[in-house]
């Protein structure tokens, strides 16, 4: 391979290949430009909610909330999830992408079906929310430029799986495919399928929006909707759970606790996600309830199973290898003496917690099938996946982007002392933020809801003062995330555009090396554990795991209590 | 570093769980078990479950069978819009339309009596949300949802659109009157 150009980065020892570089930093570029528009329709969608300041008037706040919806959910992630592709497999085997050429054509047609369908959204007549369900219609360019965007999104995942044959065959890795690559293929598997069930529910929708098909079933457009809108959570799942292994080893050099059982949960998500959409349609005519329950639940909760392992295995690896280099005392001095001032394992370490503990509760208590009664489209939905698409996928992959910007961009980071901060602000911002939606979504707000005080409605609704209450404090604490995500966003643009080159060389050149396997561990006398307590190589990440536990089954039991107390139905 | 490269041992997946590993996953796995018997645990002993009753309809039909009740059982109108008020005798089937953007008529229920409460689209998606109470269902068009609903609390309920349907969305409210019994 010697028209090849490689450089290794000094300070990581990644090696990237040219071609792979620039499509990354494409991709990741415009991600945060996305992010910005999306940041943007947050203040205008936010301050409306906020019931004291309900800013925009009812058809600037349909049509904000759609572009929010669509450019967050979709594009920012997605096109980040891209330059995470790119990295986990060229960047991270040590091996040249496979057809980069193809690359800028997938990168070109996203960049075309985002702008397409911000434009349709933005002239006025396409408020139709991400889900777009029929027959509520859009104007036909606003599907089109979906399915463009798919296709380039679907060309991406193909480099990326051709890209793993390429190392394969050029051999330029040892072994086994890394945890973290794993786990992104896992992301890319999901994608597939996900990309298709869209091209199944998009392509005959378009065709309504033309008049070439007379009518799309409105039960049949939501099953496969979902399959498609769920299983892309999936993805951003399997991405930031990937992120957050290859975090824990960047910067403590951690090593899953077992490869066989980090890798068995990543295949989870593969072998459950298809049905695992069902819990969107809990409440809705012509499935029976055996169909739902064997959807959400067998298939919901092996899944669950699977998240629930990464939030043990990804904290016990560090423990492990903080206590490995002798911090050892107590239950949580590796915790304490972890770099709580550097923002990509601060970031990390507050995307687990917050989707854990909020996300991730909230998801399956509101997947039950009964319980979706009293949660269905209320606000407590908007308040379930800002946790975990928000503190979990978007603030995993900004704590990436810092490690990323010296190394992939080659530039010092600008305002360090700000990007200090960053995972502080918009962590705890967005946690009170989707604390407040839970809690007053269970006082019945409803989401996607213009007006809570029903002011021009024949017939009002007076919501408790206190559904007031927590929206307005909702409204604040998000106004301090969207600050702190103006501060990423700030820090990212000016380190990247206008940053200081880090000092050292990283030249291109024809060599490559190979990628080895891992070290073996340097095992303390009496194994791991040794290290722990009670026999356990992770005593304090299990401690935490069981308070987790108890949250979660207390958190159950109470919603299975306020649903007693609602009128009886059969 | 080494969740970024390739295992280092050869044959990974023969290498032995942590215990720390092994008993979290036996925990989480009862806990997963425990959730799923919770639901049809409910369908037995709980009293909130959907029937998960529907049909299939048109807007037509569903809209004649909705004014043969409201010509039978109006008991006053309501508002400038003089929406009837329907009430309609306990245990019998009730009508609810669902359309841009109203809940059409309303209904006067008496508590502790269980009804049959059909509701269909008439055009768009919307949401039923019966507040302060916060019972929830998705409404179509061409479906008919049957809830066996059962009122024991009296009072004023408000019907509110919890599904987006455009720019009305927000203004699309009904109420249902629930009567103490044997007024
Ligand atoms: C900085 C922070 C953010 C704030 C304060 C914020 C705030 C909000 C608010 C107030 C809503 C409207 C809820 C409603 O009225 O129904 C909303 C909706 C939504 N947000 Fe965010 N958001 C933020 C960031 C994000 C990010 C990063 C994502 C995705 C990665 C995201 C995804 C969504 C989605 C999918 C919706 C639902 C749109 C719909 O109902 O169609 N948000 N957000
Ligand atoms: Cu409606
Ligand atoms: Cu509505």
């Amino acid at each position: 391979m010697t028209t090849q150009l490689f450089r290794t980065c000094p300070e990581s020892g990644l090696q990237f290949h040219r071609p792979a570089e620039w499509l990354m930093r494409a991709n990741a570029v415009v991600a945060v430009v996305i992010l910005l528009i999306g940041g943007l329709t947050a203040v205008g969608v936010t301050l409306t909610r906020w019931p004291a300041i309900h800013l925009l008037p009812a058809d600037q706040y349909y049509q904000l909330l759609t572009l929010h919806g669509i450019n967050m959910l979709i594009f920012w992630i997605i096109f980040f999830e891209m330059a995470v592709l790119y990295f986990c497999s060229s960047t991270l085997l040590r091996c040249r992408l496979a057809t980069p050429r193809l690359g800028w054509v997938a990168f070109g047609l996203m960049v075309a079906g985002a702008v397409m369908n911000n434009l349709v959204v933005l002239r006025g007549d396409s408020s139709v929310m991400m889900t777009s369900y029929v027959p509520m219609p859009a104007n036909p360019l606003f599907y089109l430029g979906l399915i463009l965007f798919a296709v380039g999104a679907l060309i991406g995942c193909f480099i990326f799986l051709g890209t793993l044959v390429v190392a394969k065959e050029e051999k330029t890795y040892e072994g086994s495919i890394p945890l973290v690559t794993f786990g992104a293929l896992t992301a890319c598997i999901i994608a597939v399928f996900t990309i298709a069930s869209g091209a199944i529910i998009l392509i005959p929708t378009f065709l309504w929006s033309v008049g070439w098909i007379a009518h799309i079933d409105a039960a049949m457009y939501r099953l496969v909707w979902w399959a498609f809108g769920h299983s892309s959570q999936q993805i951003n799942v399997a991405a930031h759970v990937a992120v957050w292994y290859a975090i824990a080893a960047i910067v403590f050099g951690a090593k899953p606790l077992s490869e066989k059982v980090s890798r068995t949960a990543f295949f989870l998500y593969i072998a459950f996600l298809q049905i695992a959409s069902a819990h969107h349609l809990l409440v809705d005519p012509g499935l029976s309830s055996e169909w739902k329950i064997f959807n959400t639940s067998y298939a919901m909760y092996l899944a669950v199973l699977a998240s629930m392992v990464h939030g043990l295995t990804v904290p016990g690896s560090i423990e492990v290898a903080q206590r490995a280099k002798g911090l050892t005392k107590g239950l949580y001095q590796w915790l304490r003496k972890a770099p709580w001032g550097n923002p990509t394992f601060s970031g990390m370490f507050i995307s687990l917690i917050g989707f854990g503990f909020i996300g991730g509760i909230s998801g399956v208590v509101m997947g039950t099938e009964q319980i979706n009664l009293i949660i269905h489209n209320t606000i407590y939905v908007p308040g379930h996946f800002h946790a975990t698409v928000v503190l979990g996928t978007t603030l995993a992959f900004m704590s990436l982007t810092y490690y990323l910007i010296p190394v992939l961009f080659r530039r010092q980071l600008a305002f360090p002392a700000l990007a200090k901060w960053q995972p502080y602000l918009f962590g705890f911002g967005m946690g009170v933020f989707t604390l407040m939606l839970l809690a007053a979504g269970t006082l019945g707000v409803e989401r996607r809801h213009w007006d809570m005080a029903f002011t021009d409605s024949a017939l009002g609704f007076d919501y408790p003062a206190s559904a007031y209450t927590l929206m307005g404090i909702a409204g604040i604490s998000g106004m301090a995330a969207i600050v702190g995500g103006a501060v990423f966003i700030l820090v990212t643009v000016v380190s990247v555009f206008f940053g200081k080159r880090v000092g050292s060389e990283s030249s291109y050149g024809t060599v490559t090396s190979r990628l080895m396997r891992a070290q073996p561990d340097i095992v303390p006398s009496g194994g791991h554990a040794a290290a722990g307590r009670w026999g356990f190589a992770a005593p304090g990440t299990f401690l935490f795991a069981l308070f987790f536990l108890a949250i979660f089954v207390i958190y159950y039991a109470v919603n299975w209590k306020y649903l007693a107390s609602v009128w009886p139905l059969s | 570093m080494s969740s970024i490269q390739p295992p280092s041992e050869i044959l990974w997946w023969k290498q032995p769980l942590d215990r720390v590993e092994g008993t979290w996953i036996a925990i989480a796995l009862v806990w997963s078990l425990i959730m799923f018997v919770m639901m049809p645990l409910w369908h037995v002993y709980g009293k909130q479950n959907l029937s998960n009753e529907a049909y299939r309809t048109t807007p037509e039909a569903f809209q004649a069978k909705t004014m043969a009740m409201v010509n039978e059982y109006t008991v006053r109108t309501e508002t400038d819009q003089q929406i009837p008020v329907v009430r309609p005798p306990p245990g019998s089937d009730v009508y609810l339309i669902a359309r841009l953007w109203q809940w059409w008529p309303m209904l006067e229920l008496e508590k502790d009596q269980t009804y049959r409460l059909h509701i269909a689209s008439m055009d768009w998606q919307h949401g039923f949300s019966l507040q302060p109470v916060n019972i929830n269902t998705q409404i179509l068009p061409g479906y008919e949802i049957v809830l066996t609903v059962t009122p024991d609390t009296s009072g004023e309920q408000t019907i509110i659109c919890n599904e987006y349907c455009g720019i009305g969305h927000h203004n699309m409210v009904g109420k249902i009157y629930v009567t103490e019994g044997g007024s």
